[in-house]
Parts: C-alpha cells; structure tokens; sequence
C-alpha cells in the first residue's frame, strides 16, 4: 500500500501544489512586510487571472505565449488599479482600516467576476502540449513541470531583483522601517505601487496555473488560495520572503499528505487541516520556520 | 437641579415604550413578511452589536463571527427540535447528560446553551492566537469558521450534513428578537463603560501603553471574543427559531462580511452604530432582493455592499454613527 513510488508521488504532487501557495504567499508577504496588511483581495487576484487567460486562449484563439504575458500585464493592471483606488486614499490609518478595504475588495471581486461569468465553474483546457502525460514511476502531466519550472524562476528572478538591484533594496528598507527609508529619499509610495504590481502579477500568473492543474476555474476559487497562502506565510515566518516560499512548499505537501496519508474520511476537511495547521504553528512557534523571535 | 443621570435613565425608558410600541403596531398593521424581515434585523442587531465589542472596542480583527452563529444555530436547535420528529429526520436523541431521549428543552435554555458553546468554543481558539500581536486573528478565526462548515457538512450523524436541519420550531418572534437585541445593547454597553471595556480599548490604542498600564492582555482580548462569540451564537439560536431551517451554507463568509459589513458601516467603537448597519444593510438587501431576483444578476447585493464598504473605507472610515476624533491616531 505504502509504496516507495506512492509516497514519491504524493511528495511530487505536494511539490506542485506548493510552488503555487508559494509564489501567492511571495506575494502576500511583500504586502503585508510594507504595509502590515494581511492582503485578502490576493486570492481574487488569481481568480482574475485564470478568467483572463481562459478568455484569451480559449475564447478569443490567442496563442499561449501572448496569452501569458496578457494575463501577467491585466494582473499588474489589476495591482495599479487596487493600489490608486482603494490603498492610496485609506493608507495612514488605522492598520484594520486597510484589512477591512482588502476584504471589501475581496468580496467586490468576487462577486464582480459572479456577475459576469456566471456562478457555474468553467472546464479550463491548457494547450495540447502542457496536458501531455508521461507515466515513468511517478505519473505527472507537462502542467506540473511547468508550474514547478516557472515558479521557481520567478522566486529566483525576485530573490535577484531584492538583493541586486536598487528598487529591491529600497522595498527591503520600506519594509523594515517605513519612516526611515522616506528619510533617506525612498519614495514610499513607489515602493508601495511596484509591491502592489509584482504581486498582483505573479498571483494572476498563478491563477493560469491553478486552472491548468485543476482543469477548472470558478468565481470562488481565490478565496481559499488566498487564505491558504497566508497560512504558508505564518509557517515560513511573517516578513520574510524565502520564508514565505518555504512555507508554500511545506504548505502544499502537508495539504497533499493529509489527503493522501490519512483515512479516506480525513479527505473531506482538506481545508480544516490547513488551518489546524495554523492553530498548531501560532501555538507551537509562532514565529515560523524563518521568523525572529521578536514578532510576537 | 437638572440631574443628568436621571434624565438619561428617563430617556431610556421613554425610547424603550416608544421602541416597543413601535414593534407592536409594526407587528398589529404589516404583513407577514416584512415583520418577518423586523424580527431578522433584530437578530442581526444581536450579531453585530456583540462583533462590536471584537472589533470595534478591542481592535481585534474576529471574521468567525458567523462560525459561532452557526455553533449556536446547531446547538439550539438540536436541543430544541421535537421528539416526535426526530426519528423522521433521523437525528439522534438526547444522550441522557442533556435530558434524555424524551426531552425536548424549552426556547430560552436552549438558545443559552447554544451562546456558551460558541464561547466555549473562542476560548479554546483564542487562547493560543490571541497571545499574538497583529492580525493572526482574522485569518485563524476565518478558519474556524471554515472549519465549523467542514464539520457541520461531514458529521452527517449529528447535523444531517449539507441537508441541514429544517422543521425546527419557529419560536422567534419580534419580541424574542428585540428583547435579545435589547440584552446584548445594554450587556454591551455596560461593559464598554466599565473598567472592563476601559481596559479593551486601551488595548485597541496602543497594546504597549496597556500593557504597561499592568492590563493583562491576553485575559481582555480574551473575554472581548468570548463575550462576542456568545452572543453570536445566541444570534445564531435566534436565527434557526426564525427561518425554521438551516444549512452549513447558511453560515458561510457571506454571513461574516454581512454582519462586518454592518459594524462598519454603522461605526466601530459606537454603540448605536452597529444596530444602525444593521437596520440599513437588512432593509437594502430585501429592497434589492426583487430587482436581483428579476433581473437574475446574481451577486448585485454582495457587489453593492462591497463597493459601500469600500467607499465608507475611503471617506468616512469612523462609519455612520462616528465621530471622526474618537478615531484620531496614526
């Protein structure tokens, strides 16, 4: 029952699903280190994405690389639009005050996206040569290769722009010490603008993804991806971004081996297990995996 | 003399004859459903005056709010349902603790049983979360309440799973609604004005400050989301006497954001404010109903409150019934 290639399988299965809560949670967690805001309208954001790419590829007939980089820029648009409406004019106030704005948002989207799609979920169909098959001891379709491919070089890509370049560094000083950094000349607001714009980018990126390795979208779907991927931040450690990463991959295997280890009745509180997760990590160490003890 | 605290003791008196009165002809002259629709936005009044004390006086973040409806809907309502039908619907009897298989409990202790539950129940998820500063609280308690749908769905023995319950005895009317509506105002009201909910808002303003005025933070945020979860399940008590029926799906994050929606709207921190959101958000949902209905645009009452939130998050953040230097800080 318990085969070496089972477990392999589950392990790779988790790795996929991982790399998504991770590149959400990469997301989230530059929002919430900028500006302390638990960011709930990033789920919609993949829900945004994976309409957007339904529309194109299989509505409209657009090719699979345009269709790509339409969804990243409609996601960046997304970002521009959240970040000049709703952020701009609430931020300064309380913190709840920009918590309570993100679920507005939230909820606005969804049930903007209920209203025009329909409350129905949609068949996605990735194109032919991501739905590929190969069955080699573990059994994986191309989708999976390229979601783990493509996740990973977007970590790495960002991981470089933080480190590398002078925006990245002056979003890190942003995040440590808002006030300070506006000393020293950053323009937070820019700062804050280009958080909003990768973010919402890679989520919607992440929204083709979710559809293609799902094989169905649907008005709800952000809701618990982007609760999900808060909880991969809490494991990883809040404010930090390898730890946000890592905390989507363990996220995700610990979702999948819940499912796959545990009796067949365990399956139906898939979602619970996440949050006994969470329950488990607030009580047992707080500060994540990557965390500093101080953040308590 | 003009004595103020006598004036105000009047004051009240005179709003509560007025109030009651007002529900009597209400309830003598309207027809059926829109007393129907009275009596909800009393029950609703119960669950955002008591989210208030969360969110609005403690400055915690509680989205579980309609987890511990539900907790209290369930409970009450397992109490309360007829012995005769059980075996029809097939739920199980009383185990012999709670009165025995022949025991059907009255409304009002059984509704109260359902409010302690739901604290219970806060207690044990707020212990380990709320020693935390930010906001872990607002995703843990979503999760809660994600978690108490999963289990109202899968404990089919118990809850009949996503069937839900129905039959269950209509035994609110608009007097049990407001009378509760009046409780939990008053009970609310007390305790913000006590040292209890000096020290909760103390807290809101500056966790450090509170903590070094010796106000032991965990045992407030403590007793602020108990309180509020008590009262949430008798509003979810209420609520299962009222429509008769309920479903998990009934208690889903609509239910949350409706009742956050109205604390603030009405405004955060006030003890009208609430029951205003209440009143205002209640009456648009069934004015809107028709049109929503009519022109199948499923979603137009969510989207309309949505953009309300956020346009009341852009210009007046203190709500309807705030005012804008109670909320001053940076």
């Amino acid at each position: 029952m318990l085969s070496w290639e089972y477990i392999l399988q589950q392990l790779f299965n988790g790795v996929v699903v991982g790399a998504m809560y991770a590149l959400l949670a990469l997301g989230m967690t530059v929002i919430y280190g900028i500006l302390r805001l638990i960011h709930f309208a990033h789920g919609a954001l993949i829900t945004v994405g994976a309409f957007c790419s339904y529309l194109c590829f299989m509505k409209l007939g657009v090719p699979f690389i345009a269709t790509i980089f339409i969804v990243i820029a409609f996601g960046a648009f997304t970002g521009i639009i959240l970040d000049v409406v709703a952020y701009k004019k609430v931020v300064g106030g309380p913190e709840v005050t920009l918590l309570i704005t993100s679920l507005g948002f939230y909820i606005f989207i969804e049930n903007f996206m209920k209203l025009v799609v329909s409350p129905q979920p949609y068949p996605f169909h990735p194109p032919e040569f991501l739905t590929k098959i190969y069955s080699n001891g573990i059994t994986f379709r191309a989708i999976d290769i390229f979601t783990i491919v493509v996740s990973i070089a977007i970590m790495v890509a960002f991981q470089m722009f933080i480190k590398k370049t002078k925006m990245g560094k002056a979003m890190i000083a942003t995040a440590e010490n808002a006030e300070a950094a506006r000393m020293v000349g950053i323009n937070t607001n820019r700062i804050i603008s280009i958080a909003f714009i990768v973010a919402s980018a890679i989520a919607a990126i992440t929204g083709f993804m979710w559809g293609a390795k799902y094989g169905q979208i649907s008005y709800d779907m952000g809701f618990i991806a982007g609760v999900n991927a808060f909880v991969a931040i809490v494991i990883g450690g809040v404010g930090s971004i390898p730890g946000a990463m890592v905390g989507g991959f363990v996220l995700g295997m610990l979702s999948m081996f819940s499912v796959a280890f545990l009796p067949p009745g365990f399956a139906a509180f898939r979602d619970g297990i996440v949050f006994f997760i969470l329950i488990i990590i607030l009580i047992v160490k707080p500060s994540g995996i990557f965390g500093q003890k101080a953040a308590i | 003399m003009f004595h103020l605290e006598k004036n105000r003791t009047l004051l009240a008196v005179i709003a509560l004859v007025v109030l009651f009165f007002g529900l009597w002809v209400a309830k003598a002259t309207l027809s059926k459903y829109v007393v129907y629709i009275i009596t909800l936005i009393g029950v609703y009044i119960v669950a955002s005056v008591s989210l208030n004390l969360t969110n609005g006086y403690t400055g915690l973040f509680s989205l579980g709010h309609a987890g511990f409806m539900a907790v209290g809907a369930y409970t009450a309502s397992l109490l309360t349902f007829p012995v005769k039908l059980r075996t029809i619907f097939a739920l199980s009897p009383l185990p012999t603790i709670l009165g025995g298989a022949e025991f059907q409990w009255p409304f009002l202790p059984a509704v109260l049983m359902g409010g302690l539950a739901a604290s219970v129940l806060a207690l044990v998820v707020g212990i380990p979360v709320l020693r935390l500063r930010g906001h872990y609280l607002a995703v843990a308690s979503l999760g809660l309440m994600i978690v108490i749908t999963a289990l109202a769905i899968n404990l089919r023995d118990i809850t009949r799973g996503s069937i839900g319950i129905n039959s269950i005895p209509k035994y609110t009317n608009i007097w049990w609604s407001y009378a509760w509506a009046l409780v939990t105002t008053y009970v609310i009201w007390r305790i913000v004005n006590s040292s209890f909910g000096r020290a909760m808002k103390a807290i809101r303003e500056d966790e450090t400050a509170a903590q070094i005025q010796g106000i032991n933070l965990l045992k407030y945020k403590l007793l602020s989301f108990a309180i509020g979860a008590f009262f949430a399940g008798i509003a979810g008590g209420l609520y299962a006497h009222h429509t008769g029926a309920i479903r998990p799906y009934a208690f889903s994050f609509n239910l949350t954001f409706q009742i956050v929606i109205m604390v603030v709207i009405g405004g955060q921190g006030t003890i009208s404010g609430p029951a205003v959101g209440a009143l205002i958000l209640t009456a648009l949902r069934y004015i809107l109903k028709p049109v929503e209905e009519s022109m199948q645009i499923y979603g137009l009452i969510e989207l309309i409150y949505a953009s309300l939130l956020i346009l009341i998050m852009m210009f007046k953040p203190e709500g309807i019934m705030g005012r804008r230097a109670s909320r001053a800080r940076t």
